[in-house]
């Protein structure tokens, strides 16, 4: 019944996604004329929020099917096991195709209809211009879901039990990692059915920009915490002591941020400005491209990942076929429109604005060297050469750009909008060179390291500066709360940064076939190994080390390794063991027996990294979302001043129309 | 300075600068990419000495060698041919790394004749194949629903 009801709720679903397009579509038509369809074109925003309310319902069934282990439900019983911890029962709805397909679309409705529910800024045939292209959208997903990948269909026999899931999967990071980079994914679908609407209406303004920064910033927001989350999940999870890999997963969750970091800057610049109005139509276009792009990579299985789902080659052409629907429609409405929108107000190179539009075509352009590096292997597969591509290309390749756009980012920000003197702020900027140099000297004076770690730290630190200096000689107090959040996301690049590049620089590792009671030296750090046992979980049999780490003449930790092998699906994992602390992370690997030392005894190889300041990178990732965060709450803010000062200012002249229409003395008679 | 002309100069900036990414790109993946061999196109045609690349086959029975210091194994390469490469690794070995299974290995030819990996990709449960090895004799690809993350770097 669980799975007829939902299969019937998306059903519907659709139904009002084809209701909400042709209504907005009607909307747009029609507006001028008091006619006959007027009561269609109201219904496009009822269907946006009816469809949320199903598609949201259909999402929770498949949830519930999941959490009492339905096994006449296919999916459940080719993704999930009896035995299996609850959570990850929970957990493991989304860590399949057709399961996380449908949270995407349950996200999409959801935001669908938050749009049409809640937002009454823009002139109502715009919105109409929106919620149709949204309706649009919606549907292809919505066909996606129902033709290639239903999440309902049944079994013929109940299977008598599940698969279970993949242990990797079996994780706190599959409830955190998905759904965020979702949400993330499925708001900038929300700002490409804006900029459509605006570009069809021909209403690209400050205000528009208004409308659009919040759904902009919220998908930023959750794309930067998506990606901070994932990353520290396979640092620990996959036991190689890397937190990026340049994997085109990676790749494919990486290209809609940078295009969403573009689009976040330039909406801005619209919104407070009036300039850039073609150019952040353009981006609102290219960021939802890169999040279909990454779906179709992830989904098709064209490309050898750590996320190597199975393959389907259907599956990829539909959302091939969709991607090429959606970007194409939208280059040629904007080949069509771009030419009526006036250009906006204007600015020398040397102001915030140019900063901004240098550092936007910057991001821009690693945007090309990632998605080139990522789609290259599947280029020359065409022509049956195999090759990969990894840090090798993607670090020089990136940083020729990253550079400038450091350098950048550093001084942007102090310079005044419109036009500014580069004299006025000199001094900051010989002490940011300083800061920049010194660092450079110092770290190459104690050691000899890449080119690239000691450009990051030296980076690293003026830009930590640079991100407080827009608070100089500003009463704190006075501030607007918008302000904070650029500065702590700034200053979040900055510890982030400090963290790769101490990470990459400083690194200690130890490989060695160690026996119980055998030592080994690791930076300032020693390490015992004191035994190692077998133990049992709900689901696995593990082999565990007992590992004694003291730094120096201090206090001894234990870390307890593990090697896990899982019985359904039956599959080996190695479980890291970490020790934090406030100046990085202790990292340690327990591998295969390897024979016996010298004395007979068994030993077993074991794998130790000491990572100086590691948990910046992640710490980093947190104060950029945190900072997106605080910035909306700033726009809001001030967005509520703003019509409470309406409503008071409207109330107040009600007041003394009231007040002067009972003063008026009376007419005489 | 008119106004239609400071955005066609933001245009030709943006693209002077994405056209640059696409070459530099271009450059750089023809000098980094790193290539796929089976052992026979290894042996008949090696790259050079210390180039980066990728080394895909089965490991051969009764080869694989593990050497006095217990993180050092040996072992040898085939693909559809006779052809053997001689691979060196120390580190810990892949879950599934067993005689007769497929494997990747990453790292680059010595002078010796030997390459030497610095890195193992191999089957990581019953379904996963890596996708260079598809079409290597007994590697078919397993049409199971159960979809594989598979550990590959």
């Amino acid at each position: 019944m669980i799975a007829e009801l939902g299969h019937a709720a998306l059903w519907l679903a659709t139904a009002l996604a084809v209701l909400q397009m042709v209504a907005g579509a009607l909307g747009l038509r029609e507006m001028g004329l008091k006619n006959a369809n007027a009561g269609v074109v109201a219904l496009a925003r009822p269907a946006a929020v009816v469809q949320a309310f199903l598609a949201t319902l259909a999402f929770f069934l498949l949830l519930y099917a999941f959490a009492i282990t339905d096994l006449s439900i296919k999916l459940v019983a080719t993704n999930s096991h009896s035995m299996k911890p609850f959570i990850y029962k929970l957990t493991g709805t989304w860590g399949n195709h057709e399961g996380s397909m449908l949270l995407w679309v349950a996200v999409l409705a959801l935001s669908g209809g938050l749009l049409a529910g809640l937002e009454r800024r823009l002139p109502e045939k715009t919105m109409s211009a929106t919620l149709s292209v949204q309706g649009f959208v919606a549907l292809g997903f919505y066909s996606f879901l129902l033709i290639s990948s239903n999440p309902f269909e049944r079994l013929p026999l109940p299977a008598p039990e599940g698969s279970g899931l993949n242990p990797l999967l079996q994780d706190i990071g599959l409830a955190i990692h998905p759904p965020t980079l979702y949400i993330g994914y499925v708001g900038l679908s929300v700002a490409f059915s804006l900029c459509m609407g605006a570009l069809i209406t021909k209403q690209v303004t400050p205000d528009f920009a208004k409308v659009m920064r919040p759904w902009v910033l919220g998908a930023w927001v959750f794309l930067t915490f998506g990606i901070t989350a994932g990353s520290y999940w396979a640092y620990y999870e996959l036991g190689w002591g890397g937190w990026w890999f340049w994997d085109p997963v990676e790749n494919a969750s990486l290209m809609p941020w940078l295009a969403a970091t573009a689009l976040l800057h330039s909406v801005s610049v619209l919104a407070a400005r009036d300039a850039l109005r073609t150019w952040t139509i353009m981006l609102g276009v290219l960021a939802f491209s890169m999040s279909m792009l990454g779906t179709f990579l992830v989904r098709s299985g064209v490309i050898t990942s750590v996320h190597a789902f199975a393959v389907d080659p259907e599956r990829g052409s539909f959302i091939l076929a969709l991607l090429g629907l959606y970007i194409g429609g939208a280059l040629v409405i904007f080949a069509m429109r771009a030419g009526y929108i006036a250009e906006g107000k204007r600015f020398t190179a040397t102001s915030r604005e140019g900063a901004l539009v240098f550092n936007n075509v910057m991001l821009s352009a690693i945007l090309a060297i990632v998605l080139l590096g990522t789609l290259y292997p599947v280029f020359t597969e065409v022509f049956d050469v195999r090759v990969s591509v990894g840090p090798p290309y993607f670090n020089p390749a990136g940083a020729i750009f990253a550079i400038p756009m450091f350098v950048v980012m550093a001084i942007g920000p102090l310079l005044r909008w419109k036009d500014d003197k580069p004299a006025r702020i000199q001094f900051e900027m010989m002490m940011l060179a300083a800061i920049a140099i010194s660092v450079i000297a110092l770290v190459a004076f104690f050691g000899s390291y890449g080119f690239l770690p000691i450009l990051g730290l030296a980076f690293a630190a003026a830009l930590g500066v640079a991100a407080l200096l827009p608070l100089r000689g500003r009463k704190l107090s006075r501030v607007p709360t918008a302000t904070y959040g650029m500065v702590m996301a700034h200053f979040g690049v900055a510890v982030s940064l400090f963290g790769m590049a101490s990470e990459s620089a400083f690194t200690a590792e130890k490989l060695a076939a160690v026996s119980a009671g055998g030592q080994e030296q690791v930076a300032d750090w020693t390490i015992e190994l004191e035994s190692v046992d077998p133990i049992a979980g709900p689901n696995w049999t593990a082999v565990e080390a007992r590992v004694i780490a003291t730094r120096g003449d201090g206090e001894s930790v234990l870390l307890t390794p593990q090697a896990r092998n899982f019985w359904a699906p039956s599959q080996a994992t190695s479980e890291s063991a970490l020790l934090t602390t406030w100046d990085g992370q202790l990292y340690a690997v327990i591998g295969d027996s390897a024979g016996v030392d010298a004395n007979g005894n068994p030993r077993w190889q074991l794998r130790i990294w000491w990572k100086p300041f590691v948990t910046f990178i992640w710490y980093g990732g947190l104060l950029i979302a945190f900072g997106g965060v605080l910035s909306i709450i700033g726009r809001l803010q001030v967005d509520l001043r703003r019509r409470s000062a309406i409503k008071r200012g409207k109330e107040r002249r009600e007041d003394a129309e009231a007040i002067g229409s009972s003063a008026a003395p009376e007419p005489a008679e | 300075m008119k106004a239609k002309h400071q955005r066609m100069t933001l245009v030709i900036l943006a693209l002077i600068a994405i056209v640059a990414a696409g070459l530099i790109a271009a450059w750089a993946l023809r000098s980094q990419a790193n290539y796929f061999y089976l052992p026979e196109q290894m042996a008949a045609e090696p790259p050079a000495v210390g180039q980066a690349v990728r080394l895909g086959g089965m490991v051969a029975a009764e080869s694989i060698k593990t050497a006095e210091d217990g993180i050092t194994v040996n072992f040898l390469v085939t693909g559809n041919t006779d052809d053997m490469i001689p691979v060196t690794y120390s580190g810990i070995l892949p879950d599934l790394f067993v005689e007769g299974s497929g494997v990747v290995a990453e790292g680059s030819l010595q002078s010796d004749g030997t390459f030497l990996a610095t890195n193992l990709l191999a089957k990581h449960d019953e379904n996963y194949v890596p996708r260079e090895l598809e079409g290597l004799e007994g590697h078919e690809k397993s049409d199971s629903y159960a979809e594989t993350v598979a550990g590959l770097k």
